[in-house]
């Protein structure tokens, strides 16, 4: 279990203060604050949902209800990096399924590639469907990806966390 | 001085088209970045305005390497020529991609300078009325699917009045809502992201044209967290038309205000269903809604709302600017105008092509798309998404438009064909059309949401060696209720990959059996 970064009553006001001009500002705003609260420490941590609640003035049961049904939104911290393959037909069709067990094969065969990139869900479509098969590692859009440019994408993308640290 | 254009569409990006332009920066030259033409095979395809003409020659596949020594000549193996004059857009008849590719999507003057606002500046100039004359005269139709006529829905809108959100005071500001459904979820389809990314004003200005004609005051775009890059390119697009007067307070001199916002989806295929995507809109978990009410009457926070497909808005500019008349002569039957077609898949030559309705497949995959990437038979063509039909390749004549591709049993969908060559196994596309309903049915109705999970479980039966004599018969019925029974498209169509495949290559299914039987024997043997 991931220790909260939301219990004193000082993170908790520190969240208000992030979540309060949405909810001011925008009608319907539940999802927005999850989505605020996700862009802000990386996934969704626990005592959240109430924070979101209070400050949208609605129940927690109707919050969490929002956090359980969209698939971005994570209950844990993300790994360093993301790696998604697209799991749809267009990519199906040139190869995918393929590529997504190849990958699986190099992420077992090297722990430090597993431990940077972890089990990222499948997703369903990237609209790269002509340059398949498709996949994002963090906002980096890849086509016609092979094991090999999905492992120097993720080079890259290491660097770059690296370089802003 | 020389001009280089270079794309920043995400497609163009995924195969390394931004080494490229910082490439040519470092050596000194004028880098324009732009939109994607659409021929995505080519990709990276780097342009250079010629200095006496200004025609644009283009290089195909650029690499970095390919900049050194001379860099890029007319002698170079990957030299295009005239990049308008390439058969695969010389034959195309653009008119919501007009502007794609060929100028800066972020650069306001560029997007005045090639006929940007004419359409927003003669609706203005024109009483609402008829501007939803002028578009439903042009025959235009839903591009999202659906294909419901645009003009109707827009009339519908514009007898409303404008209410306050649903539970607040009646006291309170009153509102109508333009929402863009660009919630773009279906495989081999990529339209919507190359056109807000390539072209962002158009969509804008549609909306705006869209506010004028309905009297709506706000616009919201729906647009799905897997386009990063289009969603930056859009919210750039959003404050640059605030600083011109193309959005806000008394649009050019109107007396129309209109402003728009960016709200991003969170992973949910279900939500480009219009009502769950109004459920999303609104903050909560995007189930699907019961119509009646519809949108039109009862929509976002119980407003009347206008709900178009990004397609669907960004041709209305032209129609506006070029007339219904000239729009609504293209095409056939009630299939008017244009349709951008999306090559994807196993296909040699993958990209976009707008052409009036009335082709056939057939050109489209093998005229243009040159046939599978991979040099093997074509087997199967899925049509509209993954809710869409496999046609089966002696099939692909029929002309694509609504009507045609409906007697066939099929859909156009979003206009996307996926091509599969003949290593595709159709009864795993089958199970997996019924796996992607499990995974993202909203849960509302029972059809769908327990229908896929028995549909699964079926198919794996059917697929076993000894699969009772009644399983298929079984599965049929299965997908007669869903077809039947379910709230919305997503379960009332998934049926129709499930049945196409089994109907259309009834093969596949038996040579599974026989390969799981083989299977099966050779673990028990072991």
């Amino acid at each position: 279990m991931t220790d909260s970064p939301i219990k004193t009553s000082e993170q908790i006001a520190a969240l208000k203060g992030l979540l309060t001009p949405i909810a001011d500002r925008e009608p319907g705003p539940v999802l927005l604050c999850l989505q605020a609260v996700q862009g802000h420490y990386g996934y969704v941590p626990e005592g959240a949902v109430a924070v979101v609640a209070e400050v949208c003035n609605v129940t927690r049961a109707d919050v969490h209800g929002v956090f359980s049904y969209y698939s971005d939104l994570k209950k844990s911290p993300p790994p360093a990096i993301s790696v998604r393959l697209c799991a749809a037909e267009a990519c199906q069709a040139v190869g995918g399924r393929g590529l997504a067990a190849a990958w699986s094969e190099a992420c077992a065969a090297d722990p430090k590639l597993a431990a940077a990139t972890g089990t990222d869900e499948p997703v369903f479509c990237l609209g790269n469907c002509a340059l398949g098969p498709a996949a994002l590692v963090n906002d980096q859009l890849i086509g016609r990806a092979n094991v090999a440019t999905l492992k120097s994408a993720v080079e890259a993308a290491q660097n770059v966390t690296e370089a802003t640290r | 001085m020389t001009v280089w254009f270079v794309p920043r569409d995400a497609a163009a990006l995924s195969v390394g088209a931004d080494a490229v332009a910082t490439a040519l920066e470092a050596r000194g030259e004028h880098v324009v970045r732009t939109g994607s033409r659409g021929l995505l095979w080519l990709e990276p395809l780097v342009e250079c305005a010629d200095s006496r003409d200004g025609r644009r020659v283009g290089w195909g596949n650029v690499q970095v390497c390919d900049l050194e020594a001379d860099g890029l000549s007319d002698t170079a193996e990957n030299f295009l020529g005239v990049v308008e004059e390439l058969d695969y857009l010389a034959c195309q008849n653009r008119w919501i991609y007009e502007r794609v590719g060929i100028i800066d999507p972020v650069d306001a003057d560029d997007y005045l300078a090639h006929g940007g606002m004419v359409g927003l500046q003669r609706a203005l100039e024109l009483s609402p009325a008829t501007v939803v004359q002028a578009v439903t005269e042009s025959g235009l139709r839903g591009r999202g699917g659906a294909g419901f006529p645009t003009g109707i829905k827009w009339q519908t809108v514009a007898q409303q009045v404008p209410v306050p959100h649903k539970g607040d005071p009646i006291d309170a500001p009153c509102h109508k809502y333009i929402c863009v459904n660009a919630d773009e979820g279906d495989s081999g389809t990529f339209a919507d992201r190359m056109l807000m990314e390539g072209d962002p004003f158009c969509l804008l200005e549609g909306m705006a044209i869209a506010a004028h004609a309905v009297g709506a005051d706000r616009g919201m775009i729906y647009l799905r967290s897997e386009y990063p890059a289009a969603i930056a390119v859009m919210n750039e697009a959003i404050a640059k038309a605030r600083d011109r007067g193309w959005l806000g307070r008394g649009i050019l001199g109107s007396a129309c205000d209109f402003d728009v916002s960016v709200r991003v989806g969170a992973g949910s295929y279900v939500c480009g269903e219009e009502t769950a995507m109004l459920e999303s809109l609104e903050g909560r978990r995007g189930t699907v809604r019961a119509k009646p009410p519809l949108p039109a009457i009862e929509g976002l926070f119980g407003t009347p709302t206008v709900i178009n497909n990004v397609l669907t808005i960004a041709s209305v500019p032209s129609i506006l600017a070029r007339g219904a008349e000239a729009y609504a002569a293209l095409g056939q039957e009630r299939s008017r105008g244009t349709q951008v077609f999306q090559l994807a898949g196993n296909i040699a030559r993958g990209g976009i092509v707008e052409v009036a309705f009335g082709i056939s497949a057939h050109e489209l995959i093998f005229d243009l798309g040159q046939g599978t990437k991979s040099g093997r038979p074509l087997k199967a063509v899925q049509v509209g998404g993954p809710l869409g039909a496999y046609l089966p390749a002696d099939k692909l004549q029929v002309p694509m438009a609504y009507e045609t591709l409906a007697a066939q049993g099929a859909m156009l969908g979003h206009g996307g064909l996926v091509v599969f060559d003949d290593s595709v196994d159709m009864a795993e596309q089958a199970r997996f059309a019924m796996e992607f309903c499990v995974e993202e049915s909203c849960g509302k109705c029972t059809p769908c949401r327990i229908g896929a999970v028995r549909g699964v479980e079926v198919i794996d039966n059917l697929l076993a060696s000894d699969a009772p004599e009644n399983t298929e018969q079984l599965l049929r019925d299965l997908c007669d209720v869903m077809t039947q029974g379910s709230l919305c498209a997503m379960g009332g169509l998934t049926p129709q990959p499930v049945l196409s495949a089994l109907d259309q290559f009834p093969e596949d299914f038996k040579r599974v059996a026989a390969r799981v039987d083989a299977a099966t024997q050779g673990a028990v043997h072991e």
